[in-house]
């Protein structure tokens, strides 16, 4: 009987040791797998992020070397306009061609921001305005942009058309219409006889 | 002989349970990181397709280089033919 009971156990033990084992291999064996997946994503990861490294490599000297260049344009426009043009009127025309733009000051001259920006470009149109700052020995620019405006907006269309001897520029109701010439006109010149013939001679005056 | 027994009983009801909880969980967590881990080599892949067009920004550079060198040439010919700004304007 005790021989029996012991055999029972062992059994049971067994099969219990047997059970766990089985799961053991199911899941670790599960886990595994899932584990080589894992590892062969890393590796197409790693060869995205490989080449990813090798294209933005040489960005970062590319664009310092574009931002040094255009930090020299930059630096070289802000110069020749200042010396051109003036810090005061240089404002003006910045404030002028992109209203706005003058309260940010130039970069290499930090006082233009606070300077009072005249008011050129309510006074000109933009290319008065360039040619007045770039030639500075024009009447248009003698006077000082703060003053009167010099420009009639309205009225130059109409200044410029009165040095021309027409009447359109009083806008008349009808003006003259062309000559109609051809077989249909309504006006026919008929053709002289003499023109082209031989001159007539004249009597001869009597003493 | 009854230790046995309970013994066995403890092993079937108690450690093999754990057991199999705590294999389904790790077996769950590696399930969960195969489509994060595809997801990031497909984003990786498309990052590095993008990046295809970063050598045209060698061209971009030559390219601001001869504009920035045609705007000097301008700069300097309009310094020499225009006169500059009075003094007291500055």
């Amino acid at each position: 009987m005790t021989v029996f009971a012991v055999a029972g156990a062992a059994v049971v033990m067994i099969l219990a040791v047997l059970l766990i084992v089985l799961a053991l291999v199911y899941y670790l064996v599960s886990t595994i797998v899932q584990l080589r997946r894992i590892a062969s994503g890393l590796d197409e990861v790693i060869a995205g992020v490989d080449e990813i490294v090798e294209k933005s490599a040489p960005v970062n000297d590319v664009v310092n070397a574009i931002n040094e260049q255009l930090d020299a344009g930059v630096d070289l426009l802000e110069g020749l306009l200042v010396k051109k043009a003036g810090l005061r009127d240089a404002m003006g025309l910045i404030d002028g061609l992109y209203p706005g733009a003058g309260a940010d000051g130039l970069r290499n001259f930090p006082e233009s921001a606070d300077i009072d920006a005249p008011r050129i470009g309510e006074v000109y149109t933009k290319g008065t305005l360039t040619l007045a700052r770039l030639g500075r020995e024009a009447p248009i620019a003698a006077l000082s942009p703060t003053g009167e405006v010099l420009r009639n907006i309205e009225g130059g269309s109409l200044a410029a058309r009165m040095l021309y001897p027409d009447v359109r520029h009083t806008s008349p109701e009808k003006l003259p219409g062309s000559p109609v010439i051809g077989s249909d006109a309504p006006v026919q010149y008929e053709q002289r006889d003499d023109i082209g013939a031989p001159r007539k001679r004249l009597p001869a005056r009597r003493p | 002989m009854t230790l046995w027994w309970i013994g066995n009983i403890v092993l079937l009801v108690v450690v093999l349970p754990i057991v199999v909880v705590l294999l389904r969980g790790v077996l769950e967590a590696a399930k969960s990181i195969v489509p994060t881990v595809n997801g990031i080599a497909s984003t990786a892949r498309a990052g590095s397709k993008d990046l295809d067009a970063a050598a045209l920004l060698l061209t971009t550079k030559d390219q601001v280089t001869q504009t920035v060198a045609g705007v000097a040439g301008y700069g300097g010919s309009l310094d020499v033919i225009l006169d500059d700004a009075e003094e007291e304007q500055r």
